[in-house]
């Protein structure tokens, strides 16, 4: 029997009827026709299906979408940086050439980003064992690793930023 | 996957009820460990009964010398959390070696205790600290509640509500992890309170157990040389692809003295 879903996806109210056996991943895809979100593995270890849900990082093909009922998503599709443009994350992976064929891309760049807000000057250690569940299989993490980096600085200095002009406001 | 019809209760009661209404139904909590099963169609529930809209399961504090864990806790809210941090580091320390973030950021402890993975790390602590699992019908110990390979006490539409840690005055654990799975091949927990010791190991056996002639030696002299002859025997522990039982049963006593180490250290 079907069930109906709804959820903000991107800033955009969704709903949806759908089978239960729906997986997010699926329902992003197939019914939302979003389809930066990867499914490499399809079983919960690649990572490159993360997306945030109420602003955590899960893997998309791990979940139902009913169990995102009522939640607020982001897909790779809704990142952007505070000028429209790119997101430091995504301008740092094409700077320090951080993929190569791209398939697992949306999945590091959707971890990475929060990963650097919750640490917001990560240690190299931090940011391997924070890329734990993404695997990449022919850049190699170096690049990975130095364009996290690079972007968590530029991501420091934009809060930094946008502290200062609201102090300077208030 | 197999079909299922799907419900989402607001409430512990209408969720036990759902459960008790259909044979074979069963809970969804985070989903890590059942949504892949149900992709390899090793389970087939004709019911899903998903504990995600209870808010009563929620909630991490300390109340005097007991921290309380809500059953949905997700795996990452129990290692970011201050009262477990501050009451039982070694907890903390433990949720954040779960699997990887993403799987952190949904796995919950109630689903992890009532999926009993015989590598999965919670049990460990569970039966290490003496804690009690509470449910919608009983409170259960430790020493009750793990009873098998992926078997626990658990009545068919008994939902885990929360689980009591008893503060320890020290505890660590140490977990020699399979680098892809990232389950413990030997995890070991241990865990002064209140005088007692408690030594369990997760990973080596089919079901999470406790090391009492580690236990007694521990209670003597809380130091690591003093269970470095203490081994558990091969013939009760997995052979795999990882790990021989012999390499397992030597891998305990080491793990356990590196625990030990640890917890003198309050690291």
């Amino acid at each position: 029997m079907n069930i109906t879903v709804s959820m903000t996806v991107n800033g955009k109210p969704v709903t949806a009827e759908i089978d239960p056996r729906t997986l997010l991943a699926q329902f992003i895809r197939e019914n939302l026709r979003l389809t930066g979100t990867h499914v490499g593995c399809d079983t919960g270890q690649c990572g490159a299906c993360t997306v945030h849900l109420n602003g955590h990082a899960v893997k998309a093909c791990n979940i139902l979408a009913a169990q995102a009922q009522g939640a607020t998503l982001l897909t790779i599709e809704g990142v952007r940086g505070v000028d429209g443009g790119l997101h430091p994350m995504q301008a740092a992976f094409r700077e320090h050439h951080g993929l190569q064929c791209g398939f697992c891309t949306p999945g590091m760049v959707m971890n990475a980003i929060d990963l650097v807000q919750r640490h917001l000057h990560p240690a190299e250690e931090v940011i391997r064992a924070g890329l734990d569940g993404n695997l990449c299989r022919c850049t190699g993490y170096h690049n990975i690793v130095k364009a996290v980096q690079a972007a968590a600085a530029r991501m420091a200095a934009d809060t930094t930023a946008a502290t200062l002009k609201q102090g300077g406001q208030a | 996957m197999y079909a299922f019809a799907y419900h989402r209760p607001a409430t512990l009661k209408q969720a036990a009820s759902l459960l008790r209404k259909t044979e074979g139904a069963k809970a969804l909590s985070g989903g890590q460990s059942l949504i892949p099963a149900l992709k390899m169609r090793l389970a087939d529930p004709p019911v899903l009964v998903d504990l995600g809209g209870i808010a009563e399961l929620r909630g991490i504090r300390l109340e005097g010398t007991t921290l309380i864990i809500g059953a949905m806790a997700r795996h990452a809210e129990v290692a970011a959390a201050k009262e477990v941090m501050t009451g039982i580091p070694a907890l903390a320390q433990l949720a954040a070696g779960i699997g990887d973030r993403q799987v952190r950021n949904l796995g919950t402890l109630g689903g992890a205790l009532a999926n009993n993975d015989p590598a999965a790390d919670y049990p460990a602590a569970v039966l290490a600290l003496d804690a009690v699992i509470h449910t919608n019908k009983r409170a259960i110990s430790a020493d009750r509640f793990f009873k098998g390979l992926m078997e626990t006490a658990l009545k068919p539409d008994e939902i885990i509500t929360a689980v009591a840690f008893p503060l320890p005055t020290r505890a660590a654990y140490v977990k020699f992890r399979n680098p892809a799975s990232r389950y413990a091949i030997v995890g070991v927990f241990v865990a002064e309170t209140a005088g007692r010791v408690r030594v369990a190991v997760t990973g080596a056996a089919s079901c999470v157990f406790r090391v009492k002639p580690m236990e007694k030696k521990l209670a003597g002299k809380f130091a690591p040389e003093a269970i470095a002859k203490v081994r558990v025997a091969a013939d009760k522990l997995n052979s795999d692809i990882h790990a021989s039982a012999e390499y397992r049963s030597h891998l305990i006593t080491v793990i356990a003295q590196r625990a030990v180490t640890a917890a003198l250290s309050g690291k």
